[in-house]
């Protein structure tokens, strides 16, 4: 296992998020986790990154400790694509891009042309070549969430965590995002990321852990996990599961009131 | 890809034309005072002192020009480039525009020094020491206070806590105001709260040249790595940099810097807050630019709005004074004109 979390417990200095977490993720594997407002994805997310001193359990990265690791090492194996980046200044999406080789430039080292030439891949690979010398500041959310996705492309991961990579995206850059992720995962990457939409789970993800209240109450495959019985429980709303022959896989739908429903 | 190529072959060439603007400030500050000065003295001058020759030139113009106006002009590159290296440090580290190299409170705390110094009566070089050590004891007692409070941001909190350490010292300097001798104490206070370059010597220079020089090491290494100290922290160590040290050189070098220009020309406002934004509108932010581009137009300005101080009137103009009433507006000017982002 790549990354393997056991009872972990997390939180935000003495508060205490979540606990008893055990997950793992492998290469080639989407591991999506799904729950409401305010469970602790966020803060699992940043005890995963090494960004948030874990409270108890274990957490390893390819079989070491995660505390052994270095930010420079650990940023060569993991990526992190944040929900909002806190960018300032007008720096051009190449140099934002560009960011992503940190760990793999010396402290005191400026990019080379082999840096410069795989930020330009990361930018084809993401299709926003054009946008290279464009502001960063000035450009859509949807261009900035696949600019902070080349960034973590350019940093050579084995495993990218994102968190809610398709919140705040319009109906297609959501399926642009999603298929990058299911491509990341055929290219033998490791991916985590979190969503509000299990259906989105369905169109990417290898493996689906349900959270709430801090702890995981299911993890497995999709189609064992997202039951309507089991995200009833888990947003206390109806959900029809239903497979949809035309798009091969299965989407999920509330049902909204009961004057609506059959 | 062409269009970003030409951008950052943009760079170098608005640097060479900064680095021009320079050198024609210099030589337009060397020519402008009482004694009439032609470029040929000042050549004459520097060759002469070089290789140890007679220069040829009348004794007087020659002391205006070594003991008077190039040390004084030197010490205008020296503290603007200073200010505005701090100001371009500091905005990208506290990812804030309005940040000047006095948010930790190194000006308040050089302030108090100096005023005691002047207080007690010390000699200028004890006052100049003091003020140099009260700027850096006020930013190690800021950043002290800041890394007791954990599980914060810690940009927000080193912030706040700049601000009420600098509103303690502020009250302090108000003290000794009304404490101090209203007819000999006094004004040297308020002329060294304004800031001033006229009694410079080259003794002076040289006595903070090596902190200024140690203070840019620094900068100069992490350029950038400066880049990526102006993302969220977490953005930032989950891109493999260590922020806390980083964080820890950089505001020792930044402080290191302002508070060695501040202890000889006293407090000199706007320099720092304005001029990075100058230098970001000819370079954009990439830190590798910005430094070199902050020096040279700090440098040209100090040394411009200094040589306005000592020529537009029979008296000295205080600096402080001068580089708000052209800052300020100037500021405002790209308040109301800047589209969005700070560019």
């Amino acid at each position: 296992m790549m990354l393997q979390a056991t009872e972990l417990a997390f939180g935000y200095g003495r508060v205490k998020v979540g606990q008893s977490v055990t997950l793992s993720v492998d290469r080639g594997e989407v591991l999506c986790l799904l729950g409401p407002n305010g469970c602790g994805k966020t803060t699992l997310f940043k005890t995963l990154l090494g960004l948030l001193p874990r409270q108890g359990g274990h957490l390893e990265l390819n079989g070491k400790d995660i505390s052994t690791f270095s930010r420079a090492q650990f940023a060569r194996h993991i990526a992190y694509v944040p929900q909002a980046t806190g960018a300032y200044f007008p720096f051009s999406v190449f140099d934002v891009v560009l960011m992503g080789r940190a760990s793999r430039i010396d402290t005191f080292a400026s990019p080379t042309m082999a840096d410069r030439a795989i930020t330009q891949e990361a930018l084809a690979a993401l299709g926003i070549g054009h946008l290279a010398a464009r502001p960063f500041t000035d450009i859509s959310g949807g261009e900035k969430q696949m600019t902070l996705i080349a960034r973590a492309l350019a940093q050579e991961p084995e495993l990218i965590v994102m968190d809610e990579p398709t919140a705040s995206l319009d109906f297609g850059n959501q399926a642009h995002v999603l298929s990058r992720i299911s491509s990341f995962a055929a290219s033998g990457m490791a991916v985590v990321i979190s969503t509000h939409d299990p259906s989105h789970a369905f169109a990417c993800a290898t493996r689906v852990a349900l959270m709430r209240a801090g702890t995981l109450v299911a993890i497995g495959k999709p189609a064992d996990v997202l039951t309507p019985q089991s995200l009833q429980a888990l947003y206390g709303v109806g959900v029809v599961v239903a497979y949809l022959e035309q798009a091969g896989r299965h989407v999920c739908t509330p049902t909204l009131n009961a004057r609506n429903a059959p | 890809m062409q269009q970003h190529q030409k951008a950052q072959r943009a760079g170098p060439i608005a640097i060479g034309a900064l680095a021009a603007l320079l050198v024609a400030i210099i030589l337009m500050a060397i020519l402008t005072g009482k004694y009439p000065v032609t470029p040929g003295d000042i050549l004459a001058v520097v060759l002469a002192k070089i290789t140890g020759s007679a220069s040829g030139v009348a004794p007087t113009i020659e002391t205006v020009i070594w003991n008077v106006r190039l040390p004084r002009v030197g010490a205008g590159i020296l503290v603007g480039a200073s200010l505005a290296a701090a100001g371009a440090v500091y905005q990208g580290l506290f990812r804030n525009p309005l940040v000047s190299p006095d948010i930790l409170g190194v000006s308040a705390g050089a302030s108090f020094g100096a005023v005691i110094g002047i207080f007690l009566s010390l000699s200028v070089l004890a006052i100049q020491g003091l003020a140099f050590a009260g700027g850096l004891a006020a930013v190690a007692l800021v950043y002290a206070i800041g890394s007791i409070v954990r599980e914060r941001d810690p940009i927000l909190v080193l912030v706040l806590a700049g601000v009420a350490i600098g509103a303690l010292l502020g009250a302090c300097v108000s003290l000794l105001k009304v404490l101090a001798d209203p007819y000999n104490q006094l004004p040297a206070i308020t002329f060294w709260l304004l800031g001033s370059l006229a009694s410079i010597n080259r003794t002076d220079l040289l006595s903070i040249l090596p902190a200024v020089i140690i203070a840019l090491l620094p900068m100069a290494l992490l350029r950038w790595r400066m880049n990526l100290m102006t993302l969220d922290d977490e953005e930032a160590r989950a891109l493999g940099v260590e922020t806390r040290w980083i964080r820890i050189v950089i505001v020792a070098a930044a402080t290191l810097m302002t508070a060695a220009a501040v202890s000889i020309s006293g407090v000199v406002g706007w320099i720092g807050l304005l001029v990075p934004h100058v230098a970001r509108m000819f370079v954009g932010p990439d830190f590798s630019r910005l430094l070199p581009a902050s020096m040279l137009i700090g440098a040209a300005y100090m040394v411009g709005v200094d040589t306005l101080a000592r020529s537009i009137a029979a008296i000295e103009v205080p600096l402080g004074i001068l580089t708000a009433a052209i800052g300020a507006p100037f500021f405002l000017y790209l308040l109301l004109t800047t589209r969005r982002g700070w560019q």
